[in-house]
């Protein structure tokens, strides 16, 4: 008696610790994002200043969208983000396996407001960035103007840099293979178009290093180890502001793509998760978040905030959209898992 | 002269209670205390060695997504005779288990496991769901196959019809790049799937490469750790061990610095004139072994310059002093007695090699990566701890393989660390 006596209050006062530690937790939150510049500019626009505001303590974690890592936490029940940046096919695709919860748009902002393409079920637009590829002008004054360039090692001898996945590479793959852009994702929806794009990323797999992470792709190129990278707009912008590097983007054939706020689902602290997302949304805060790094506001009243100088840099300036590849997420949100596996099996071998 | 009885023969103490029982008693106190001592150790190596290793087995087998999910769909593929696509009851009973898996959201677990199997289906099977969910009765089959393309081909039930058992060997068929086909048959899988056989060829290949060369490099070190006189064979083992010391993470990224195409290696051999032009020294398999035998010479060179330590330097005077040349005294005299150390610093080091993940992830190319980055691919992105722990048992296996056959040639007894 005795014993289940002690047995049923060492439960109790772990219940009550555990509900003081959930009460407690409500005035902080975990927010997890890609690290590098691109963290940096949220710290700077949105972290900071909504901590000092709210009095909300948040905790930054750094994640390179491993979808699994948010699945592996809502199936084990312990759901210990409470916000993530995602992008558009961890977006279709976690929706898809209930990781996300799904969006209460009343608690964020009018879906009217957001550019278009940004309103996603389980997540919204938060930034347009866009992947594209740079080169160091320094050590190639005539460089190289399109993806057929980036391909061509006679032309433009050295190693290339690309990101560690199918994404974006199939699409670069077959616009230097000469498919017109509008045809890109037609063709890659058969066998024939898969298979395409990886023989021409066959023809210069041996002299690729394949980076993981944003930050990586910028050092790759600032230590000459590569001749030209993919990256994404915003960690070039970043080198060549902050580190006076003189990198080139080459915008033609650029992927603009959405990075998106999104609640795991079973995350502790749902309303808090929303109010940030509230705040970060409000078009003056996004605008703030532009001066830190050359992402596009998704919010359409934040446009006109931004500093002139910055919008030519921007993947939404005119000049740039020239000749860009229309994503189409729902292909990745489809096929992505699949041609992931495919892509790192065809690396490893 | 009283006759001995029974208790006469337990010899009794001052106070009365039989010396052997308190003998008994005094060491079961020192038993106790023996076990009490060694306890902390026992319990330590069950909870964090023992039991996750057994879990880590039975993941390789288990395979409960289908079992728990489509439990009346596996029923009534029983009465299914397994030809073509099976009929309407089937069909009725996946429905079922559609609707109920929607509910409790676990649909997307089916996909995944089908998924392994049958690349590309995972959208398929999640979409079929939603529009299953929102029937109200049937007939399903017709509405099934207008979902998707799949539910029509034979392919699909013979894959879920098999991975309804409870356990499989599925993944350790995949971890061997062997797959089953439409008729059930083990067969070797596509090329362009075929993966792990090479992948544990590089690692012991890797393993083998980076043990000799540590053996090469360290053996004259050991020799002249063991030999030079204490201030400055002193100074040598702190050189040996600083980098020991260090943590394998920034000794793993020094050698980035230096091997990189504009790195200090390079700029050397280029402005010396010896290159004309950079060479490329990281991303590839040289890197990898650079930077890998860098990492185990300490574990290599420390067994050998201890059991070096224990060889009296008259054994190779003697020698000389009988006629043998400096070689073959060396060589007759002196190597074997320090075969007990190379056995032990080369086995540690081989058996390290094997598992090594962080360095080839950061100074080698993707055909450069060895068992444990697919084991860490399989567990953190893919989220396939199946594969995952199938793949770390086959490794290992082999290497507990290689330990007996080292076993039966050298002869563990004969390993020393000193």
């Amino acid at each position: 008696m005795k014993k289940q006596l002690g047995l049923a209050s060492l439960l109790l006062a772990g219940t009550v610790l555990a509900g003081g530690m959930a009460a407690l937790a409500a005035d902080s939150l975990t927010i997890v994002s890609w690290g590098g510049a691109y963290s940096d500019s949220q710290r700077e626009a949105f972290y900071k200043p909504y901590a000092k505001e709210t009095g909300v303590a948040i905790t930054e974690e750094e994640y390179n969208g491993e979808l699994a890592k948010i699945r592996a936490m809502v199936e084990a029940g312990d759901v210990t983000w409470d916000v993530v940046d995602i992008d558009t096919q961890m977006a279709l695709q976690g929706c898809d396996q209930g990781v996300f919860e799904v969006l209460d748009y009343s608690k964020i902002l009018p879906p009217e407001k957001l550019v278009p393409g940004a309103q996603f079920e389980c997540a919204v637009g938060n930034i347009v960035y866009s992947t594209i590829f740079a080169y160091d002008a320094d050590r190639i004054p005539n460089g190289p103007t399109s993806w057929a360039d980036f391909f061509d090692l006679e032309k433009f001898p050295g190693k290339r840099a690309l990101q560690k996945t199918a994404f974006g590479n199939l699409e670069f793959a077959l616009a230097a293979d000469g498919v017109p852009h509008d045809q890109i994702y037609g063709l890659l929806r058969t066998p024939e178009g898969v298979d395409r794009a990886f023989a021409k990323l066959a023809t210069i797999k041996d002299q690729v290093v394949w980076w993981e992470s944003g930050a990586q792709s910028v050092q790759l190129l600032a230590d000459g180890e590569v001749a030209m990278t993919s990256s994404w707009n915003g960690r070039v912008y970043g080198a060549v502001k902050n580190e006076g590097k003189n990198f080139k983007i080459v915008w033609n054939g650029q992927l603009p793509d959405f990075d998106l706020w999104a609640i795991p689902a079973g995350a502790k602290n749902l309303e808090a998760s929303y109010a940030f997302i509230n705040w970060a949304m409000n078009a003056d805060h996004m605008a703030e978040q532009s001066k830190y790094i050359s992402y596009g506001p998704t919010n359409v009243d934040a446009l006109p905030k931004i500093a002139p100088e910055v919008l030519a840099d921007l993947p939404t300036a005119p000049d740039n959209m020239k000749n860009a590849i229309t994503l189409d997420p729902q292909y990745w949100g489809d096929n992505g898992e699949e041609l992931d596996t495919r892509f790192n099996t065809w690396l490893a071998q | 002269m009283t006759t001995l009885t029974p208790a006469a023969t337990v010899v009794p103490s001052i106070d009365g209670v039989p010396l052997k029982a308190k003998l008994r008693r005094a060491e079961r106190k020192r038993k106790l205390q023996a076990v009490g001592l060694v306890l902390p150790l026992f319990l330590f190596i069950v909870v964090t060695f023992i039991l996750p290793l057994a879990v880590l087995m039975f993941r390789s087998i288990d395979n409960p997504e289908i079992v728990s999910t489509l439990p009346n769909t596996i029923a009534a593929l029983e009465d299914w005779n397994g030809e073509g696509i099976p009929d309407e009851p089937v069909f009725a009973a996946l429905a079922a288990d559609f609707k109920a898996a929607q509910k409790s959201k676990t649909t997307g677990l089916v996909g995944k496991r089908i998924n392994y199997e049958l690349a590309g289906t995972r959208s398929k099977i999640i979409s079929t769901a939603r529009t299953v969910e929102k029937l109200e009765s049937g007939p399903y089959k017709e509405a099934f196959l207008e979902a998707s393309d799949i539910w029509g081909k034979h392919e699909t039930w013979v894959v879920l019809k098999r991975a309804g058992n409870p356990y499989t060997t599925f993944y350790f068929a995949a971890a061997l790049d062997l797959v089953w086909n439409e008729d059930n048959e083990l067969v070797q899988a596509p090329p362009q799937q075929s993966l792990f056989r090479d992948v544990f060829v590089r690692t012991f290949g890797i393993g083998i490469t980076v043990t000799l060369a540590t053996l090469l490099l360290g053996f004259p070190v050991a020799y002249l750790l063991a030999t030079l006189p204490t201030k400055t064979s002193n100074l040598l083992m702190i050189m040996v061990l600083l980098p020991f010391w260090t943590s394998l993470l920034v000794r793993t990224t020094a050698w980035v610095a230096l091997l990189q195409t504009e790195g200090v290696v390079n700029d050397l051999l280029v402005w010396t004139g010896i290159l004309s032009e950079p060479v490329q020294l990281i991303y590839n398999r040289f890197g990898t072994i650079v930077a890998m035998t860098h990492i185990q010479l300490p574990f290599t060179i420390l067994p050998i310059y201890s059991v070096m330590k224990t060889i009296p330097s008259t054994h190779v005077r003697a020698a000389r002093s009988l006629g043998a040349g400096p070689f073959y005294a060396f060589w007759r005299v002196y190597f074997p007695q320090t075969i007990p150390g190379i056995g032990a610093g080369c086995l540690l080091t081989f058996i390290l090699s094997l598992g090594y993940y962080i360095t080839p992830a950061l100074v080698g190319g993707p055909t450069d990566q060895m068992v444990s980055y697919f084991v860490a691919f399989y567990t953190n992105t893919e989220l396939n701890w199946g594969m995952a722990s199938a793949l770390g048992i086959i490794l290992l296996v082999l290497t507990t393989m290689l330990y007996l056959l080292y076993n039966r040639l050298v002869g563990i007894d004969k390993m020393k660390l000193g």
